[in-house]
């Protein structure tokens, strides 16, 4: 079974299934104020304090909506190059439960705010296309507490009313690769407009993950089932992977798949059928009658197109051919926009090549390290390019470089004050050098004689006891360019 | 002097104004026939000591300038008032106590009004005779065991009876029209997006609209003036240009168009409506206005299309009354059941029929057939009436196909009842502003009403035609007072 | 068409109405005869209407993104029927 490289098989008895997989993913729009209420979206509150009459739902309450949380799916939309609807219509859903005071949902139905588009993942063989069905703007609902008290369950409807972009995905995933990376791109598009901060953790990002399965070969796509609010993209390859084989168990058994929504449970890895809430299941959509339909201009979406900044494709098309980058090296930097921020920041003052590797290289191990972000990275971009720049001109060796980024970790102490205060300046006066050549020389005639008769292997130990004897500042440089003179 | 019940809402501010009456005397004085007409039932909530200090405050440093200076007034229980008990006539509201005030009730505290009270109301204005009431039927001061129409049944009883010089109402199929016809008052139904909507407990959206209710047409002008305000809580409130109704009122309506349409004579008419209507034709003539015979073809399809949208918006406005964040709760073993239990105990069988119809129409399978086609239908009725503004300036048609019926005539029999706002339902659908004042009475006494349907936003003009209405017909109430032992 | 029992009940779940069979029979018969009235819509051919969604004369009008809310959970919490110092508490969900 191989689930990665576009070809996730699923071989029962011979039987090749193909996973067929489709994203519903809920973005947390970043915004001040909810979608149609005045009360903050700040997260981690106490409960119920970012409640207004209007999330709760109270009678003759009536939702006004919120200008910038439309112009942020218009942008989301052009950053999925998607179709941006210029009437759009808002819609209520209706269900009841705990969570939702109104009893309905404001969303989007049958004409979002954008429709179709596409977003482009790199992957180990080339570059794929996920289509983008549409994305429409929706109300979060409140959160329900199962585990606080054993007879009760609690609701705190701080996130009632919160906006959501709902983007959903064409059902072109065929892989966990895939959806690691089309999740990550997605994230990382709207980090980069502003539109999301794309935080898992915060629920900011979840999605429902549509999947089906069918034999290899076959053309008509199986029946899917839904699995709702899946919260990390661990969480959803797990989420995908049992239900792929619960599916393909189904069909080997003779069995049919039933059209249905289902709950994964993260303790146990496996998802449930939802039932209890199936039979009500019809949400009789309708215009939602307190709005109105929402007519956005040419004018409007063309002032948005211009504000929006450089997106990671281009922009790695921009550091492939302005820098010379790899296009792994590219790909890794604009992952993100605070890292691509971080790069360009250092690049624009030293050395690309050396930029590129020690920010892949030694700060993000350091990151992990510590498990933080690039914005609370303890080396500010100014230092690390500074450090750079002495590799750069010789004043240290990359040798030497590691031992000042040590001591920088703790405390972004400028490398320059550092490696005067430690004396760590590269010794590149060819005269000392010399001596120190000389020396080593004189007090290897073995090794000399061997050298000279043919183990050519012997040349780095010169160089070694060279940089040994001076205390690793040595030129390691011009100790090879001397070292070659004097054995010619 | 007369009675200071018997004045008329402009009559009292004038008289308050001039510092003949203190406002303190005047809301004692409606209070106190309040207290003695409890036989009605028009009153849900009582405000009365509250607003008796409102009162005497305003006395010891009134403000002339307010459009309602010190001037008593009891609204309809659809209205949330803050701090004041707001049931929506239903027992899932029984006990709901609102942080906040609606912005039409604001509009009238910022003009000085002051509320005394809270008045009964067709469960979520879902009917047309206040019999659907959770705090029991209202009694019309024309006659014992009278509805007094609805759903502001409370509305139109208490301001028949001089317990308040002025109500408001809400209209969203005939709500205000019909029981202010029932009643011998005057009602106005304004543009849809003139009143905010903000704090009213909703019925159906799209139609929903508040309005005056009054004794004659220049108080109705006067309080329209006060509640129609541009509101951006409300996103369907439109913002046009407000008149001064009142100072403007007049009643030359030489060169007025105003159209007859056909299709309003309904079969089965009482004669003594077409009588009326007749006579409001002639007075018009007499007053050099223009009677044109108009057409709006699907008349007969607004009661149905009706019935199909506002159940539908219902259903979806109702589901936030499931007993957790506000109202009544059942006991129940789990969520859905406790949800089943407290909407089934706490709403009454006119509005749970309705939520039945609203979620059955929208429901998968029965949206095409029924929401959609309704809506489409809403846009013919609309596109009727637009076709008829080319060529008049105003319709005028009867208030409603009969006057007042016996309480519980017509309680087992939901189409017929329905059938009571089949003049006023399509205006409505419309969106338009429509008026409807009292012009006769029948064989049994009870009145009638005319109704002036505009062009929308053009409350002037109909408040102008029914001023000149109002003054030839000289409508007298006959009511004595039967209920005050 | 009629509206059988078995609907009645459908609706009546949807609705998270609970009702018992004497008074499902009841509305079911209510039912038949609001939209036998109702079925006269059939008649009209509105293949080529558009459906009227709004009669507001008006467009959408969109709000500033600014915090006017204040905490208000007193207030929020105080008409529930059941609530803690923080929440609002229902009957257990069960998923
Ligand atoms: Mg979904
Ligand atoms: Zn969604």
């Amino acid at each position: 079974m191989s689930k990665n490289n576009g070809e996730y098989l699923i071989i029962r008895n011979d039987n090749k299934y193909e996973v067929i997989i489709g994203l519903e993913v809920h973005a947390q729009v970043l915004s001040e104020s909810k979608l149609f209420s005045t009360s903050s979206t700040k997260f981690g509150s106490e409960p119920n304090t970012q409640v207004s009459l209007v999330d709760a739902a109270f009678p003759g309450m009536l939702p006004v909506i919120n200008e910038h949380c439309i112009k942020q799916a218009v942008k989301t939309g052009i950053g999925l190059k998607a179709k941006i609807n210029k009437r759009s219509i808002f819609d209520r859903k209706n269900y009841f439960y705990a969570d939702l005071p109104q009893g309905y949902q404001i969303s989007q139905y049958k004409n979002p705010i954008v429709g179709e588009g596409s977003v482009t993942l790199d992957m180990p063989n080339g570059e794929k296309n996920i289509g983008i069905e549409r994305l429409h703007l929706e109300q979060d609902a409140g959160k329900s507490i199962h585990d606080i008290d054993p007879q009760s369950t609690l609701v705190d409807l701080n996130r009632s009313g919160v906006a959501l972009m709902e983007i959903v995905s064409k059902p072109d995933l065929r892989s966990l690769d895939e959806v690691n990376a089309y999740i990550k791109k997605l994230r990382s598009i709207m980090r980069y407009l502003g539109t999301c901060d794309g935080n898992m953790q915060e629920g900011s990002l979840r999605a429902d993950v549509n999947v089906s399965v069918r034999k290899k070969g076959d053309k008509k796509l199986g029946t899917r089932c839904e699995i709702k609010n899946v919260n990390s993209i661990k969480f959803m390859q797990m989420a995908i992977d049992f239900e792929a084989n619960r599916q393909v168990d189904v069909i080997e058994e003779g069995g049919s798949i039933d059209q249905e929504t289902r709950l994964f449970d993260t303790k146990k890895n496996e998802t449930r059928s939802m039932r209890s809430k199936e039979d009500a299941h019809d949400y009789r959509y309708f215009p939602d009658p307190d709005l109105l339909p929402l007519e956005l201009n040419d004018n409007y979406i063309d002032q948005i197109k211009k504000d929006i900044p450089e997106l990671p494709d281009e922009k790695k098309k921009r550091f492939i051919e302005k820098f010379k980058l790899s296009p792994y090296e590219a790909n890794i930097l604009v992952s993100d926009i605070e890292i691509s921020k971080y790069f360009e920041e250092v690049s624009k003052n030293s050395d690309v090549k050396l930029a590129t590797n020690w920010i892949t290289g030694e700060l993000f191990a350091l990151l992990n390290e510590k498990n933080i972000e690039i914005t609370e990275s303890p080396i500010s971009s100014k230092n690390l390019s500074k450090l750079i720049n002495l590799i750069k001109d010789g004043t240290i060796s990359g040798k030497i470089a590691k031992s000042v980024f040590e001591i920088m970790r703790d405390g972004d102490k400028d490398p320059i004050t550092i490696v005067e205060e430690k004396g760590l300046k590269q010794q590149s006066d060819p005269k000392e050098l010399e001596n120190l050549i000389d020396k080593v020389i004189t007090e290897n005639p073995k090794n000399v004689e061997a050298y000279k008769s043919g183990k050519d292997k012997l040349f780095g130990f010169f160089v070694g006891q060279v940089m040994k004897n001076s205390n690793g500042k040595a030129n390691p440089k011009l100790v090879n360019e001397i070292l070659k003179k004097k054995f010619k | 002097m007369s009675n200071i019940t018997d004045l008329k809402l402009v009559e009292l501010v004038d008289k308050i104004k001039k510092k003949e009456l203190s406002s303190t005397e005047v809301t004692i004085a409606f209070i106190e026939r309040s207290k003695k007409s409890k036989k009605l039932n028009t009153y849900i909530s009582e405000n009365y000591e509250n607003a008796i200090k409102k009162a005497k405050i305003f006395d010891q440093k009134p403000d002339f300038k307010k459009k309602l200076p010190g001037i008593p007034i009891a609204v309809k229980d659809l209205f949330c008032t803050k701090n004041i008990r707001t049931t929506a006539g239903s027992k899932i509201l029984e006990n709901f106590v609102p942080t906040y005030e609606s912005t039409v009730t604001q509009n009238i505290l910022d003009e000085g009004g002051i509320i005394i009270g809270k008045l009964n109301c067709d469960e979520f204005a879902m009917g047309s005779s206040n019999e659907t009431s959770y705090f029991g039927n209202v009694q019309n001061p024309v006659s014992e065991n009278l509805v007094p129409g609805g759903s502001s049944g409370g509305s139109s009883s208490a301001l028949a009876a001089k317990l308040t010089p002025a109500t408001i109402g809400t209209d969203t199929g005939g709500s205000i029209r019909q029981p202010a016809s029932f009643t011998g008052t005057v009602g106005l139904k304004p543009t849809y997006g003139s009143c905010s909507r903000y704090g009213i407990v909703a019925f159906a959206s799209s139609l929903d609209q508040a309005g005056p209710m009054t004794h004659d047409v220049k108080d109705c002008s006067l309080m329209f003036e006060i509640m129609s305000t541009y509101d951006i809580k409300d996103s369907t409130s439109v913002d046009f240009k407000r008149e001064n109704y009142l100072t403007n009122l007049n009643e030359n309506i030489k060169g007025k168009k105003i159209g007859i349409p056909k299709e309003y004579r309904v079969d089965g008419m009482p004669k003594e409506i077409d009588e009326l209507w007749e006579k409001g034709i002639k007075i018009i003539k007499e007053n050099g206005g223009q009677i044109i015979e108009i057409s709006l073809p699907n008349t007969n399809y607004a009661l149905p299309t009706y019935y199909i949208v506002a159940p539908a918006e219902a259903s979806s406005n109702l589901a936030r009354y499931d007993g957790v964040k506000y109202g009544f709760r059942s006991k129940g073993e789990n969520l859905i059941d406790m949800y089943e239990k407290t909407r089934s105990e706490g709403f009454g069988d006119e509005v749970k029929r309705r939520i039945m119809i609203g979620t059955y129409v929208l429901s998968s399978g029965y949206y095409d057939a029924y929401y959609l086609k309704a809506q489409k239908v809403r846009r013919l009725i609309k596109n009727d009436f637009d076709e008829a503004y080319k060529k008049v300036d105003a319709i005028l048609t009867p208030s409603t196909p009969s006057s007042a019926f016996k309480i519980g005539e017509k309680l087992n029999d939901p189409v017929s009842m329905y059938l009571n706002d089949i003049f006023t339902v399509p205006i409505n659908l419309a969106g338009l502003p429509a008026i409807s004042i009292p012009a006769g009475h029948d064989k049994k006494g009870y009145p009638l009403g005319l109704q002036v349907i505009g062009k929308a936003f053009d409350e002037q003009s109909i408040l102008n035609i029914a001023f000149a209405l109002e003054k030839n017909i000289s409508f007298k109430n006959n009511i004595t007072d039967w209920w005050i032992k | 068409m009629t509206i059988d029992l078995k609907t009645v009940k459908h609706i009546s779940k949807l609705s998270r109405i609970s009702i018992d069979d004497n008074k499902a029979k009841k509305l079911g018969k209510d039912l038949n005869s609001i939209f036998s009235f109702i079925e006269k819509l059939n008649e009209l051919d509105t293949k080529n209407t558009e459906p009227l969604t709004s009669i507001a004369e008006t467009t959408l009008k969109l709000r500033k993104d600014e915090i006017k809310s204040e905490n208000i959970r007193e207030d929020i919490l105080k008409n529930s029927p059941d609530k803690n110092k923080d929440f609002f508490v229902v009957p257990k969900v069960v998923e």
